[in-house]
């Protein structure tokens, strides 16, 4: 099939970006879409010119470094899916195809598609831990922890920290991947008892990296590739209340 | 001969006296010493966080542009701990005979039992950490069995254990970096080791986003940097897994151990083309309900559900009638390729085999497959557009995990003083054929329990050293050393891409040093690779500039997997004998099983680097079975 690429190219934060046209003409439905971008690299390479620069690495939707805007969705037209995960077989013959970065103030563009997400790090470097330092663990079944409780705790745990949530809300509100790290912890007895610290100094960062505030659209669910859910905001925002009292 | 310092005593007191015996740093002098940890998988990751609650300080690095995503992130089935919560009889020996067993006879006794010994802590650390384990409704943990063995020790979060370990690990580290004791560095690669007076000092690295080279310095330095089976292009590894930092370490003087033991994983999704850039790994559970046929004629152009089941062959069920579809890693993936090879592979490109539920279907019904492997029939469609309740799934094997590594004895510590290696960057506990679910628990158990306490040990002498001085001139020569290759590999500017190389070397190891070897086929190879390296160096194109650049990243890492190539068809070519992944064709039995010889070959190989152009030096570490009568691995 044929595809048409408007691809967004930066050299640096520094210097100002903008689209630029490619055109391919052999692209094969089952490949995916980061290999069609390998195949345009291939072909910038031979002809000399600087390849794309794109994030990915595991490609296989769980280490969360790929994501870029696609059409405007983050990851692209399929809910909840990684951009790795997207095959070409979800475009058609002749699509127009806008490939842009996830932009957020706290995600700055680095090269291209890249862009910098440190800023989750410090997130979870305010508080999304627990202090259990290794070596003085007890035995692991002397705390006994409900099947449903275990499983709620890993619906939160599961996020894979890509950004999409940040990429596709209007106010690049940090509110899903952060709340999700505060439900984790607060669920399970092991980090019940930080959990009043934790929630304010990781709102604090939140707050501090320059992420905007949450006005409950609802986008992040939708791209979420882990479909964590918005009700874990709501239970930021409870923990968060219990805490200042 | 190597020594691997194994202590004396039983081999159920070894761990105990050694940790009993070991030098100790008081905790006022552990500010003044410094460790250099590479790589933040569960293996790095632990062991930087584990220093610095201990007072240590330390600078870690990995590729990625955090520490969570490293490729600890991907495993899905689980992690191997002897609890014996299921009153099935599990015990330490028996945990340590199933590895020994699985490795076939293939490595060393003492760290094995000690990976069995220090599994049920390692669990207890998980939980502390708050990493979801399934439970049961009573609260209890769960587990289950995996990969062939009796007994139930295999712990799970959903299909995502790696990822939920990995996370807990990586919030220590975060916890230990907001507390300042470890310095982080993401996106910064390992491109040289620097040794002084015999001993390792420090790292030079490049940091990918601006193209900065810096030098860090030590008084000791761990390489956790994972395996390097993306050497073979398509595997289940992650785009960024390499072989660079071992590589390098290797050239200034650590020993290579096994380089050629690769598991090759049964299960992946094959090849569609030459576009493809990994094979992802489908759980291996699906074998417990999954058929594995081809077709009995060759070149069988049918749809697979056209084909009667008398026109089937179920090969598997048929070798190994006592296993069946569930015979281990490396015997499933060698009876495919046999399959594969004489003609009777599946799909456009004749080279995968069908995975086939429509008998679980039709006796289980559909709920209850799609309760057990719903997400996974997802993903498969998610791929590959078809729908594996109708249509049998197609699968081939697929580079998984490097057994072998550097060398490394009873400490951890490589055959260069202060230099360790950990996790699957060494070659330690799995011998020549890792069973499922002990690689994990190695990484862990290496990075929170061991190498804390046998890295004092050696921290204890360097107490009065002083920082390390960057300006040494083992720094400038690093430095310069690694300037001068990116230079030359940028000024090459000849015609071809870096994965052009990568994909050639992949054919040659996949063909030559993969599920089966040849004395005439690993000759080949090496004269082969050889002349993908001239070509490489001639013709090599890099655009761009020195700074960010994905096609320099790759491009050095294609040149020391060029050199690594090579020194796998050597391993596999001095041991003449079959053992775990290791089968070469002369040595097998009439039905075609492995053929191992221990007469001869009960030792590990552990290469010295002679120099560029040179045959690299082969070093000898017996092994000694003082606990286990090593006996032949039937499936039948
Ligand atoms: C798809 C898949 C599924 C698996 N499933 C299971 C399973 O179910 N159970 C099981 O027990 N095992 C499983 N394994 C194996 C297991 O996951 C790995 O062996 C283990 O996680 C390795 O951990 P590690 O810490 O040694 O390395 P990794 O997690 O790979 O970490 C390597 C680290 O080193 C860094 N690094 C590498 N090179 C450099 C360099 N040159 N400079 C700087 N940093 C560098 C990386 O950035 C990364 O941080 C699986 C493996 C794969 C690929
Ligand atoms: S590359 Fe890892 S999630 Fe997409």
């Amino acid at each position: 099939m044929r595809i048409q690429l408007k691809i967004w190219r930066q050299e640096n934060r520094a210097t100002p970006g903008q689209l630029a046209n490619y055109d391919l003409t052999d692209v094969n439905p089952d490949m995916s879409f980061l290999e069609m971008l390998d195949t345009l690299n291939e072909r910038l390479v031979r002809q000399r010119e600087r390849p794309v620069e794109f994030d990915h690495d595991c490609r296989e939707g769980i280490c969360g470094q790929c994501g870029v805007m696609i059409n405007g969705r983050a990851h692209g037209p399929l809910p909840n899916t990684t951009t790795c995960q997207l095959h070409m077989r979800s475009f058609k013959d002749g699509d127009i195809i806008y490939v842009e970065p996830f932009r957020a103030t706290a995600f700055p563009v680095k090269c291209d598609l890249k862009v910098d997400r440190s800023a989750f790090d410090r997130i979870i470097q305010a508080g999304g831990f627990t202090s259990a330092s290794t070596g003085g663990a007890p035995e692991a079944n002397s705390m006994l922890i409900g099947h449903d409780v275990a499983e709620a705790a890993f619906d939160a745990a599961a996020c894979i920290g890509c950004g999409a949530c940040v990429a596709t809300c209007k106010n690049s509100s940090a509110a899903l991947f952060t709340a999700a790290k505060i439900t984790h912890l607060a669920l399970l007895p092991q980090g019940k008892i930080e959990s009043r610290q934790r929630v304010r100094r990781m709102v604090r960062q939140m707050d501090t990296e320059g992420f905007g505030h949450c006005s409950n659209t609802e986008a992040c669910q939708v791209e979420c590739p882990q479909q964590i859910s918005v009700l874990h905001i709501a239970r930021m925002n409870w923990e968060y209340n219990r805490a200042l009292f | 001969m190597l020594n691997a310092r194994t202590p004396e005593g039983p081999l159920e007191e070894k761990w105990r006296h050694y940790r009993s015996t070991a030098k100790l740093v008081s905790s006022a002098n552990r500010g003044k010493l410094h460790v250099i940890v590479v790589g933040t998988g569960l293996a790095g990751s632990s062991l930087a966080a584990s220093l610095g609650e201990m007072g240590y300080r330390v600078t870690c690095f990995c590729f990625q542009d955090t520490a969570r995503r490293a490729h600890s992130v991907a495993a899905q089935g689980g992690v191997n701990a002897c609890k014996n919560y299921k009153n099935d009889g599990d015990t330490i020996f028996r945990m340590f005979y199933d590895t020994i067993k699985g490795g076939d006879f293939r490595s060393r006794e003492a760290n094995v039992y000690r990976l069995a010994e220090c599994s049920a802590n390692l669990i207890d650390q998980a939980v502390a950490q708050g990493v979801p384990f399934a439970r049961e409704y009573s609260g209890y943990l769960s587990n289950r069995s995996f990969g062939g063995v009796q007994v139930s020790r295999t712990f799970y979060a959903r299909g995502q254990t790696g990822q939920q370990l990995l996370l807990g690990a990586y919030q220590a580290l975060m916890r230990q970096v907001a507390a300042g004791t470890v310095m982080l560095f993401p996106r910064h690669e390992m491109l040289d080791l620097v040794v002084i007076d015999g001993k390792a000092r420090g790292v030079i690295v490049r940091d990918m986003d601006s193209g900065a080279i810096e030098r860090h310095g030590g008084h000791a330095v761990v390489l956790a940097t994972g395996g390097f089976g993306k050497i073979y292009y398509l595997s289940t590894l992650a785009m960024g897994c390499n072989g660079s930092a071992i590589w390098r370490a290797h050239r200034r003087g650590a020993f290579f151990a096994n380089p050629s033991w690769t598991q090759i994983h049964p299960t992946c999704l094959p090849q569609s083309g030459d576009y493809q850039s990994k094979l992802t790994l489908m759980s291996e559970s699906l074998r417990n309900d999954g058929r594995i046929w081809v077709p009995k004629k060759q070149a069988d152009d049918r749809a697979p559900n056209d084909i009667p089941e008398l026109d089937r062959d179920y090969y598997l069920e048929r070798r190994y009638p006592a296993f069946g579809n569930l015979s281990p890693r490396d015997i499933s993936s060698r009876a495919a390729k046999e399959r594969i090879d004489a003609g009777f592979g599946i799909g456009p490109l004749k080279n995968a085999v069908y995975l086939d539920f429509s008998r679980a279907i039709r006796e289980q019904g559909k709920p209850k497959i799609e309760e057990k492997y719903g997400n996974l029939f997802r993903m498969y469609q998610k791929i590959t557009g078809v729908d594996a309740y109708r249509e049998p799934m197609r699968i081939s094997p697929a580079a998984h995990f490097s057994m072998g590594g550097l060398w490394v004895d009873y400490e951890l510590m490589t055959t260069i003083p202060g230099l360790y290696a950990l996790g699957e960057a060494n070659f330690a506990d799995h011998g020549a054929n890792r069973l499922g679910a002990n690689s994990l628990l190695q990484a862990c158990v290496d990075g929170y329990f061991i190498a804390p306490s046998t890295l004092p040990n050696y921290l204890a002498n360097e107490i009065k050293s002083g920082p390390v001085a960057v300006e040494h001139p083992a720094f400038v020569e690093g430095e310069t050393t690694v300037r001068r290759q990116l230079e030359h590999l940028m000024g090459i500017q000849g015609n071809l891409p870096a994965d052009y190389f990568h994909k050639m070397l992949g054919l040659i190891l996949y063909d030559k040093c993969g599920l089966s070897r040849s004395q005439a086929g690993l000759k080949e190879a090496i004269v082969e690779i050889d002349s993908l390296r001239t070509q490489f160096y001639a013709d090599l194109l890099i655009p761009g500039g020195a700074n960010l650049n994905s096609e320099l990243e790759k491009a050095g890492r294609v040149a020391d997997y060029l050199e690594l190539g090579e020194l796998m068809c050597y391993d596999a070519l001095t041991r003449n004998e079959s053992c775990g992944a290791h089968f070469r064709e002369e040595y097998q039995t009439p039905d075609g099983e492995a053929l191992r010889n221990d007469q001869d070959f009960a030792f590990t190989s552990a290469w010295e680097w002679a120099g560029a152009g040179r045959e690299p030096i082969l070093h000898k570490e017996p092994l000694v079975f003082e606990c286990v009568t090593p006996a032949v691995r039937s499936y039948k």
